[in-house]
């Protein structure tokens, strides 16, 4: 009964909710509203407008240069960076003119994509000061809550003011099969609030003007390429999940299990299928098991685990729950990649719309161009995008063109660096130089010329069969060595630190070492093949660490910074994607070296040892450089 | 009343806006989604379906989907073979069973307040987005006009043409026909239409025929007031004892699938079927308010009864259901 009060009280408000719109009938006296009830109504009215004044701000008009497309987009930070659709950025190439609602065009790049999820990270250039959308966590956005799009539909908005269309949140955990070859919607909104061709990559906000999706597609069977009410947007999360991957400025692939699985019938999740080489094969997951939990949420049905699966970048480990044989077991999985090696670049190019025909144009005079230039100037094609860049910065300048041809403005076109594997490998550069300055940061006296280290101090046991004993690791030019009471292993080669990672041995510990030694001494840049590789969870935990990959001699390291303290948590050297990696967790205080470190491979800890002294001696200087441990 | 307030309250703070997810939540445990024949040249084999009473009777729109029996997915991922009970050929509307009990249903009152400009939800199962135990698609908008039908499927005009709800939201999306309108409450307003085009200016229409106008025959199909199943209780008759198409002057088209539509072909003069204005090209399709499949159920159902009893046929004449009381 109670219920039932409550049921209709709340109809009553949003009926007049509604009501207040012009078209709806009156309420007549016997529903009057309370004065609580109308004080109500007028807070969600007056909300609902701040909330799209506030909205407005953050919507990004896109308009590729040579009448190639455009779309929409939403600013998420004050340096100008923005998400929009990889369908939306790619017709541009690395460079898009951009319109705000304060009336003004900016010149703007792409920074990373991730074709699969249909998503793009572009910056605005000109200002640190952009109005940006928050956003809330959209795992909470039910069917039926309030919802709007502002946006660019059918490239309306060329007097920059942006089009609002509003309506609720239609169903949830939608999954969209992939469309042509590459795009794939995992668990995301369906609309009827109206989205039309141009509205692709929009935001969509809450009642509040907060972001919960980002705009992607929209069904127009029957009608041509109109609404029919029925839109979707990538939710927030999925955004969030990708976005540190973006700003790597790579080509970000999305995850997969592994195993493939069916619903039985009793509604269970199983497995019906599993690779031996994946992950989830060495954490004991095996044919007939049923999927119980991924990443915190519960799976109901196999359309469950491939909608959760599809929001996450390969190579993220999270924790997943299975049932085996009447018991639960709890186990992280590290993800594989959808695409092997190079096939995410092939078939994004032949996803890619072929370029609209455009001569090339002479190169004029470099017009003085500020942050508010013409959008008419820059209405054709095409021309020499896929063309690798010369490094040589002048050489550089010369070649570099927007879509319609014409020389892309030099304080742009120094934020564009073309490389294979890449939308925009200037913003690793970024994120590398940062990673390499945190790391020395941590470990200082490290960055002048080779080193030795000799680190020493007492094993904690693992097992029960275990004591405690002393251990000394030294490693220096002549080579690497770990001393654990009377027995010692030495060794001296690139390919000796392969195979004791392979063979999942403790003088794994020395390939970590190593890396970090030589990472401190050499730099990204000498290191070997070093690139920042995004955002990804340390152990399935958040907050999402800084991972930073660099590969020398066949063994593949990634070093896992924290993101605010900049500490470096973890490296993992990795030998093959068949075994699990050796991973060295560091634990340290405030700025102090490392006082523990943990040797794990899988789930197990191999070696635990706590550090009373860590002497680092330059070569060239033998002055001590020892700092206490706890 | 003091639990009231407080729950009041709750909602306010934790939405901070009305949101519809209440409503819409209630409703999706009515909700079907009916698969069905179709999947070629652009027929979808999918519509929806609402539950209109506990042991499992479902509301839907007449169409080809129901021409094999249709399987019915309930709102939890529950699947079930479904028997089609009644149909009201008027009106396009089918009603199903599946065998399940104690399942939640849509009541309809006996008043109707509701007018142009009233918020409505449309819950359907378009597009065929949610195959499995995901929620069925809510769309909001209003009532634009309550009028009566004038659509056309193709070039053919459609029997309806009564009442309906006409909607400012895109509701006839492929799979919708079928689904529930209701209101900000949860309480059922009407069944969204098929996918048709009004008659003179070609625009698609979005509408739904009104719970009132269903209430009754709905209730007439469950309670078995309406059966159109074919009924096999009465007795097979000896040929020369009961009726049979030749008996009523009618001749059929050729029957050359396994599931022929009782097309007329011809009608022999002077015969009972000619004095009441059967004509070549009619299409049967009740016979004594029982359904007639195909022209092997036609000639089934007319064994079974007595050659000195008449006959009362349901006849689709171009777009329009005409009734013919067939006397021997």
């Amino acid at each position: 009964m109670l219920l039932r009060c409550f049921g209709s009280a709340l109809s009553r408000i949003v009926i007049a909710c509604l009501a207040i719109l012009p078209g709806a009938t009156q309420a007549d006296d016997s529903n009057a509203l309370t004065e609580q009830e109308q004080r109500w109504i007028e807070e969600f009215e007056s909300a609902r407008v701040e909330g799209i004044a506030k909205a407005k701000q953050s919507t990004v008009m896109v308009f590729v240069p040579g009448g190639g497309g455009g779309g929409s987009g939403v600013l998420i930070s004050p340096e100008g960076y923005a998400l929009t659709n990889f369908h939306v950025s790619s017709p541009a190439g690395t460079y898009m003119r951009c319109g705000l609602a304060d009336g003004k065009v900016y010149d703007a790049v792409v920074v990373g994509i991730d074709p699969v999820g249909d998503l793009a990270l572009i910056q605005l250039l000109g200002r640190n000061d952009f109005s940006t959308a928050k956003f809330v966590p959209s795992r909470r956005v039910q069917v039926g809550d309030w919802c709007f799009a502002i946006g660019n539909p059918f490239l309306l908005a060329t007097n920059l003011q942006p089009t609002v269309t509003a309506g609720i949140i239609s169903g949830v955990r939608r999954y969209q099969y992939p469309s042509g070859t590459l795009l794939e919607y995992g668990n995301c909104f369906q609309t009827d609030a109206s989205i039309n061709p141009g509205n692709s990559g929009g935001p969509l906000y809450d009642n509040q003007g907060d972001l919960i999706g980002v705009i992607g597609r929209a069904s127009f069977e029957k009608r041509g390429r109109v609404n029919v009410g029925v839109g979707y947007a990538i939710s927030g999360d999925q955004a969030q999940n990708f976005l540190g991957c973006l700003f790597s400025g790579r080509i970000v692939d999305h995850a997969t299990l592994g195993a493939t699985v069916g619903t039985d019938e009793d509604g269970s999740v199983r497995v019906t299928n599993i690779l031996s080489s994946s992950d989830a094969y060495r954490r004991g997951l095996r044919y007939g098991d049923e999927i119980i939990e991924i990443d915190g949420q519960v799976i109901q049905t196999a359309n469950d685990v491939q909608n959760l699966l599809a929001t996450f970048p390969a190579s993220w480990r999270i924790p997943i729950t299975y049932r085996q044989e009447g018991q639960s077991i709890e186990t992280l999985v590290r993800l594989a990649s959808v695409h092997r090696g190079s096939e995410l670049l092939q078939k994004m190019k032949s996803a890619l719309p072929p370029p609209p025909p455009a001569p090339p144009k002479p190169i004029g005079p470099d017009s003085e161009r500020g942050d508010t230039p013409n959008p008419q100037n820059k209405q054709t094609p095409d021309s020499d995008r896929e063309e690798p860049s010369d490094t040589k910065e002048d050489a550089r300048k010369e070649v570099m063109r927007d879509a319609a041809g014409d020389p892309i403005p030099d304080e742009t076109a120094k934020r564009i660096e073309i490389r294979e594997g890449y939308a925009n490998y200037f913003y690793n550069r970024l994120k590398q130089d940062g990673f390499i300055n945190r790391l020395r940061n941590k470990f200082p006296g490290q960055d002048a010329g080779q080193s030795s280290w000799k680190l020493s101090g007492q094993t904690i046991p693992v097992t029960a069969d275990q004591t405690a004993s002393k251990f000394e690791l030294l490693l220096s030019n002549d080579g690497y060595e770990l001393i654990i009471g009377d027995e010692s292993e030495r060794l001296t080669r690139g390919d000796e630190l392969l195979r004791v990672v392979d063979e999942q041995r403790d003088a794994g510990i020395l390939a970590c070492l190593h890396a970090l030694q030589r990472m401190l001494n050499l730099g990204p840049d000498k290191f070997g093949e070093t690139y920042y590789w995004g955002t990804m969870p340390l152990a399935g935990e958040r907050p999402l660490r800084d991972v930073t990959v660099a590969v020398h001699a066949d063994l593949e390291h990634r070093f896992l910074q924290h993101p605010e303290t900049g500490r470096l948590e973890v490296i993992e050297a990795v030998a093959g994607t068949d075994t699990d990696p050796a991973e060295l967790w560091f634990e340290s205080k405030e700025d102090q070296l490392p006082h523990r470190l943990q040797l794990r491979y899988g789930l197990t800890t191999v070696l635990s040892l706590e550090i009373t002294d860590w002497q680092m001696q330059s070569n060239e200087n033998s002055a001590d450089n020892s700092d206490e441990g706890a | 009343m003091v639990f009231l307030l407080i729950a009041l309250q709750c909602h306010v703070t934790a939405h901070a806006q009305p949101s519809m997810a209440r409503p819409s939540d209630q409703v999706q445990p009515k909700m079907v989604k009916i698969y069905g024949a179709g999947g070629l040249s652009g027929l979808e084999a999918y519509q929806s379906g609402f539950l209109v009473s506990p042991a499992g009777h479902i509301a839907t729109a007449w169409s080809y989907v129901l021409d094999v029996d249709p399987v019915v997915i309930l709102h939890d991922g529950r699947r079930f073979e479904s028997t089609i009970v009644g149909f009201e050929p008027s009106l396009e509307l089918a009603v199903l069973k599946v065998e399940a009990d104690g399942l939640p249903f849509f009541t309809f009152s006996d008043q109707e307040d509701l007018n142009w400009g009233d918020p409505v939800l449309a819950v359907s199962n378009l597009f065929g987005i949610a195959t499995g135990n995901e929620t069925a698609s809510v769309m909001q908008g209003r009532v634009a006009a309550r009028t009566n039908l004038d659509a056309r499927r193709g070039t053919f005009q459609t029997p309806y043409r009564g009442e309906v709800l006409l909607l400012d939201l895109v509701a006839n999306n492929p799979g919708a026909a079928g689904g529930a309108l209701v209101d900000p409450n949860g309480a059922i307003l009407g069944m969204l239409g098929k996918e048709l085009r009004d008659r003179k200016t070609g625009v698609w229409l979005n509408y739904a025929i009104p719970a009132s106008v269903l209430k009754k025959p709905i209730g007439d199909i469950i309670a078995g007031r309406k059966t159109t199943l074919p009924d096999e209780s009465d007795p097979l008759l000896a040929r020369e004892k009961s009726h049979s198409p030749d008996s009523l002057g009618i001749g059929l088209i050729p029957d050359v699938l396994e599931n022929t539509p009782a097309y007329i072909d011809f009608i022999q003069t002077g015969s009972s079927a000619s004095k009441v204005d059967l004509r070549p090209d009619d299409l049967i399709v009740l016979i004594n308010g029982r359904r007639v499949a195909h022209q092997r159920a036609l000639r089934d159902q007319l064994r079974r009864i007595d050659r000195r009893d008449s006959v009362t046929l349901i006849v689709q004449r171009g777009n329009e259901i005409l009734e013919r009381v067939v006397r021997p």
